[in-house]
């Protein structure tokens, strides 16, 4: 367990200092960066209790698809960032109240034994080993069966507001050429080439 | 004191030295096909190659190794030092940190683990990362176009590269690598009655993805004819444009590494991993990894031949491809084999 322990505190310390850094950094970019270390040392901690497929989801859709996204419009967006910080301390009430609502409810859901009698039941779920029941398996059994339309919904809703995203953005702008790939390749020498006898010195 | 030696040193030692030897190994192999990459192009294009250093210029990425070091790293005045270091050094660690999990034989991985292929996934998606800290941190226009391009690029593949894998994955019933491996030992072949041979493989069941795969494969790691990420005629060399020696190396080893992981990865999950050819003692007598590395070399040599007979891509050309070609045809047959999975109650 020693080695467990170690492991524990160096993502954990390595997650709490990148996370001050994502907030102190004067670049965003660098912001954007220390935020991946984040995710990564928080998918070191997943692995760490034996959620070996939330790890990877954590990998695969924060860092490999969210942060790509966010890097982009960081290094889009042409921001004087020395200007945009400097009356940053008067959110400092705002910030303060997001961050102790977060942390009660953080301490509610850990020591909520009293206030709500089912959390300690949920807290204690008893998890198989994970030599009998790998977590990717189990994980598929209870959304698929259990949550299967809570599931499709989730689904359902990112459809729509993809589509909404596409919908908002789409300029079908006029008078522009564009390639028809069908007819380009339905194309043969009989309908795409003319062939002219042109007279010596009169042209056409 | 003993037992400590004995849970934590010892199997820790016996990992270290198991990763060491793969990489050195993996190190050398990939000197060995940056060479045969060149020969194949020369030879195509009737020129003789690289031939001047040791036999048929067989020392030759040797020659190039000792050059990268020796020459001055050049670090441009504008560039963000840190994040510029930081870029090769990044593509470098995972392009082989994904080599710990494949499995080269039977049991011959660094570590099994039961996610294995998600692991894959979810390491090579970060290599993303690598092109766009190289192009953001040159603080230079070409390599930055080549790193948006890079990255659009990359994110696009991913999908149907993803989707792929699911397919395969849906047949396997399990994320493991191995298991993947041994779910090709029986398939098509031995279903009408055959012994085990290669028409069991998942390329002959599956031979749709397998070609998405391989194409989309070209795409994700910049390989000609989709190298538009560095294509020389628009972007000079694209986010490579402004390093030098030693970190434009790590850029090169880390683009190759994940070539070999594509080649690996297509073996693997459609070329039957170690498995040999036919059920035949003789054949059977030739260990697994000589076959797993006669497959990898073939599915390089299509990669080398596509860069020397295909020209490259319009930019977008391949997004059309990516999104309107691939997505919906991989999606589809998602879907059918689900299906086909599900009535005939083969997925088992």
């Amino acid at each position: 367990m020693a080695l467990h322990a170690i492991f524990f505190y160096l993502f954990a310390f390595v997650a709490v200092a990148s996370a001050v850094m994502v907030v102190s950094a004067k670049n965003p970019v660098h912001s954007v960066l220390f935020l991946i270390l984040v995710f990564f040392n928080s998918a070191g901690l997943f692995l760490l209790t034996g959620a070996e497929f939330l790890a990877m989801l954590l990998l695969v859709v924060y860092i490999g698809a969210v942060a790509v996204l966010f890097l982009f419009v960081v290094m889009m967006l042409d921001i004087d960032f020395a200007e945009f910080r400097q009356g940053v301390l008067q959110y400092a009430p705002i910030g303060a109240l997001v961050g102790l609502v977060v942390a009660a409810e953080l301490i509610l859901v850990v020591g909520g034994t009293t206030l709500s009698p089912q959390a300690a039941k949920s807290i204690a779920m008893p998890m198989p080993d994970i030599a009998e029941r790998q977590n990717t398996a189990a994980l598929g059994d209870v959304l698929y069966t259990h949550y299967v339309y809570f599931f499709e919904v989730a689904g359902l809703i990112l459809l729509v507001a993809m589509i909404g995203a596409i919908v908002l953005t789409l300029r079908h702008r006029q008078n522009i050429k564009r390639q028809n790939i069908a007819r380009q390749v339905a194309r043969t020498p009989e309908t795409g080439v003319e062939i002219v006898k042109v007279k010596s010195g009169q042209g056409l | 004191m003993d037992s400590f030696f004995s849970t934590y040193i010892w199997p820790a030692l016996i990992m270290v030295g198991h990763s060491l030897l793969t990489l050195v190994c993996l190190l050398v192999f990939i000197a060995f096909i940056l060479l045969a990459d060149r020969k194949v192009w020369a030879n195509v294009q009737l020129r003789r190659g690289p031939n001047v250093v040791g036999p048929f210029g067989l020392f030759q990425s040797f020659a190039d190794l000792l050059k990268f070091i020796l020459k001055e790293p050049i670090i441009p005045a504008g560039a963000n030092k840190v994040v510029f270091l930081l870029a090769p050094l990044v593509s470098v660690v995972l392009a082989l940190a994904t080599w710990a999990v494949i499995p080269l034989n039977d049991g011959w991985a660094v570590a099994n683990i039961n996610v294995g292929i998600l692991y894959i996934f979810a390491i090579s998606s970060l290599e993303v990362y690598g092109v766009i800290m190289a192009g953001w941190a040159s603080n230079s226009k070409y390599p930055f176009l080549g790193a948006l391009r890079s990255a659009a690029q990359m994110v696009s593949y991913e999908v149907s590269i993803g989707i792929v894998i699911v397919t395969v994955l849906l047949c396997v019933g399990s994320l493991n690598l191995q298991d993947i491996v041994y779910a090709q030992k029986t398939g098509l072949g031995t279903m009408i009655g055959l012994p085990n041979s290669f028409l069991d493989w998942h390329w002959l069941s599956l031979f749709p993805m397998f070609v998405v795969f391989f194409i989309s494969g070209l795409a994700e790691t910049n390989r000609p004819p989709f190298d538009l990420p560095e294509a020389e005629s628009e972007l000079v060399a694209g986010y490579m444009v402004e390093y030098s020696s030693a970190p434009y190396m790590m850029l090169m080893l880390s683009e190759y590494a994940a070539i070999m992981l594509i080649c690996a990865l297509t073996t693997i999950l459609f070329l039957g991993g170690w498995l040999p050819p036919f059920d035949f003692w003789l054949i059977n007598w030739v260990p697994g990894i000589v076959w797993f590395l006669i497959k990898v070399c073939m599915v390089f040599f299509g990669f080398a031949m596509a860069k020397a007979i295909v020209p490259r891509y319009r930019y977008d050309q391949l997004m059309r491809l990516g999104w309107k070609v691939f997505l919906p045809l991989s999606l589809g047959m998602l879907v059918i084999v689900a299906f086909v999975l599900k009535l005939t109650g083969w997925a088992g």
